[in-house]
């Protein structure tokens, strides 16, 4: 990280007032428990760890970028000074915390104790978040989330209307594409990251043709809509818990069958793993199901109801990046390797993969960030750039959207050639369109 | 009567006695067998309580703790996944992270098997367990014994040397870790000069049983209680990105 030098950073709050170490205290008691005292108190320093660290190794193996560093010289030094730390040394917490670490858990996996690295580092940034010392830009959008329930702060009727203009625009293209509003009684409540709706609102409309192609009964809540949690990344747990509990309800109140996160990383760790615990449901489930895009894709495919037309599979050579979210921390990397021989001709794995991934440097919430964390994001990034480029592959799928745009950073940054692609573009381009949304040809 | 532990049919069965009655007739007298004989009996007693109550308070405590604050260990509790993540982690190179790094795993795993198995099996332990508890464990022959000394020597000299030479171990590092790798290995280097007569016998096997009580007691009050918490944190991992995710944690 020397390289990428010394910079002032903004916070959330920045008139750099004392800490509150009574506040700094009750945190760290409230999560005194025997899990962290077990890791806290047996990790033996052996350095296994560091390896395992994409951005350890990225960053020319800088030894104080290991994940035992890392949540000895945060978490583990509050504990050591039962709270009493000042301003600066939580600064110093912030650039571990964020820059240096995206809690993509690989750690964990390669400790031979198994310390949860990830764990440490979320409370070491709910720790920081008490005090104001947070990512702006994190701040920024969570103060969003509290305010409108997503993250870009769109308003209903703005996305009712994105909703309406998808639909207008696939008209000259097939035939019976809707996107229903709040309609109950659905088997799938469709969940997308506010980007969509911004910067994306062609993945809006992917989706309805694929839903109209499947015959699907689904439909897009004008509340709880957002399926990501940028409050999780900014260590704002009680927002993430709010944040989280906004999908759930209204999938009860509409009463869906399940929840239905579209390609994104984070978004289903926090709906199905942690936000349970962030809500307060004590038993750590949602309480509604909740499948990823993927997941559903995978089933379309396998029975049939989406048919893909041999002659458009992709020739080019092709890779899967498997976000850390999806893989590691969300056990799906199967459901992907299943739809790309439906899709592509010639996939090259990367190595590592599954749930050995590297994070591609974008995680963590360090892209929402803003541009003035790209020099990190592309630093600790080489390491997949790298992984990419021994693969051979033009394309990079990907159903996350942090990994889609560091990848494509990543390509323009290491002059890779290649570009990221969203499992729904390619199976709407190559799809075979069913009769029932065929035009009618007099028209 | 005290027990020495060395066996009766070996030609030096009788040195702990010889060494006494020379070092009864030099002035500053040194009662070697009182010495031996509390060692051996109240200290030793003291020893196994400490270590063993010790490591059993510690996961009490650790227990109770955990059912009020860590619901995520019982709410995703997986036998199957847990042992699982523990046996890849016992079996060498059967996980990602000791194949990614084979001397280091080789080293730790002969420094590990040494410290378990001479200290319990050792014939000359074998014994004292005898005398203290009534039970014949099965023994290792005595060559076997001498081997895993040098092979557990050789593995903490190259642990305290990769501590010195890598720099994310180094960095790590504090003063305690070499301390507490010292203090491991000394027990082995003391008993191993006392078996071979090497130096004052006596001196040696009153030293090898005194460092060996500090280790024990040190155990459950340091980091070298992962001789039991390992089984508890590993298996969590396990189930926690197994049971619940599907993902191997090795």
């Amino acid at each position: 990280m020397s390289k990428v030098g010394e910079k002032k950073f903004e916070f959330e709050d920045d008139t750099g007032k004392p800490v509150d170490v009574d506040q700094v205290r009750a945190i760290l008691k409230a999560n005194d428990g025997a899990r962290i005292k077990t890791w806290l108190s047996i990790c033996s320093r052996c350095g296994l760890c560091a390896e395992s660290c994409f951005v350890y190794v990225a960053n020319d193996r800088d030894p104080r970028l290991s994940p035992a560093y890392k949540f000895r010289h945060t978490l583990g030094e509050m504990y050591r000074r039962k709270g009493n730390v000042d301003r600066a040394f939580l600064e110093k917490c912030y650039q571990i915390a964020w820059l240096q670490c995206t809690m993509c858990k690989r750690c964990s996996m390669y400790c031979p104790f198994g310390i949860d690295v990830a764990t440490m580092i979320a409370i070491t940034r709910s720790i920081c978040h008490s005090q104001g010392i947070t990512p702006k830009q994190l701040a920024f959008f969570s103060d969003h989330c509290d305010k409108t329930g997503n993250h870009m702060g769109i308003p209903v009727e703005e996305l009712v209307d994105t909703c309406e203009w998808m639909v207008e625009e696939v008209e000259d293209d097939y035939k019976g594409v809707t996107i229903p509003i709040d309609q109950p009684d659905t088997k799938y409540m469709y969940t997308v990251n506010p980007r969509e709706p911004v910067y994306y609102p062609q993945d809006i409309s992917y989706a309805a043709i694929i839903f109209a192609a499947a015959k699907e009964s689904w439909t897009m809540p004008t509340f709880g809509w957002d399926c990501t949690n940028l409050p999780m990344f900014a260590g704002n747990r009680k927002l993430a818990g709010k944040q989280v509990k906004n999908v759930y309800n209204k999938a009860e109140e509409l009463n869906a069958g399940y929840i239905l996160i579209t390609e994104c990383g984070h978004a289903y760790r926090s709906m199905v793993f942690e936000g349970p615990y962030m809500a307060g449901y004590p038993d750590g489930m949602p309480p509604v199901k909740v499948k990823h895009y993927v997941q559903l894709m995978y089933e379309y495919l396998r029975d049939g109801r989406i048919q893909i037309d041999p002659a458009k599979k992709i020739k080019e050579p092709i890779t899967y990046q498997d976000p850390c979210n999806v893989s590691r921390n969300g056990g799906l990397w199967e459901h992907a390797r299943k739809i790309i021989p439906y899709i592509a001709e010639d996939f090259r794995d990367m190595a590592p993969n599954r749930e050995h991934n590297h994070c591609c440097g974008g995680g963590g919430g360090i892209m929402p960030m803003g541009p003035d964390y790209k020099p990190y994001r592309m630093a600790s990034g080489k390491l997949k750039a790298d992984q990419i480029r021994q693969t051979g592959a033009k394309i990079v799928i990907t159903p996350c959207h942090n990994c889609f745009d560091q990848v494509n950073d990543l390509s323009e940054e290491f002059e890779l050639g290649i570009k990221a692609l969203s499992f729904k573009e390619i199976i709407v381009e190559s799809m075979i369109v069913p009769d029932h949304m065929k035009l009618d040809p007099e028209k | 009567m005290y027990v020495c532990p060395i066996r009766s049919d070996s030609p030096k069965n009788n040195v702990l006695q010889q060494g006494n009655a020379y070092l009864s007739m030099t002035t500053t007298e040194i009662n070697w067998n009182s010495i031996y004989e509390f060692l051996t009996g109240p200290a030793l007693w003291f020893t196994f309580i400490f270590f063993i109550g010790g490591l059993l308070i510690r996961m009490a405590l650790l227990f109770h703790l955990s059912r009020k604050k860590d619901r995520v260990i019982y709410n995703h509790f997986n036998m199957d996944w847990g042992l699982r993540s523990i046996f890849h982690w016992l079996v060498p190179f059967a996980s990602a992270s000791m194949r990614q790094q084979p001397i280091f795993s080789i080293a730790a795993f002969s420094f590990h098997l040494s410290l378990v198995a001479v200290p319990l099996f050792l014939s000359a332990h074998i014994l004292l367990w005898e005398e203290a508890l009534g039970v014949t464990l099965w023994s290792i022959p005595d060559g076997l014994s001498d081997a895993l000394t040098l092979i557990f020597i050789a593995a903490a000299l190259f642990l305290i040397i990769r501590r010195r030479i890598r720099p994310e171990v180094r960095i790590l590092t504090s003063a305690w870790d070499y301390t507490l790798l010292v203090i491991t290995m000394l027990p082995f280097i003391t008993g191993f000069l006392a078996y071979h007569q090497w130096g004052p016998y006596e001196v040696m096997l009153i030293l090898h049983i005194v460092l060996s009580q500090i280790l024990l007691i040190l155990i459950p009050v340091t980091k070298l209680a992962h001789m039991v918490l390992f089984f508890f944190t590993r298996a969590f991992i396990g189930f926690e990105m197994g049971g619940r995710r599907g993902a191997r944690s090795w």
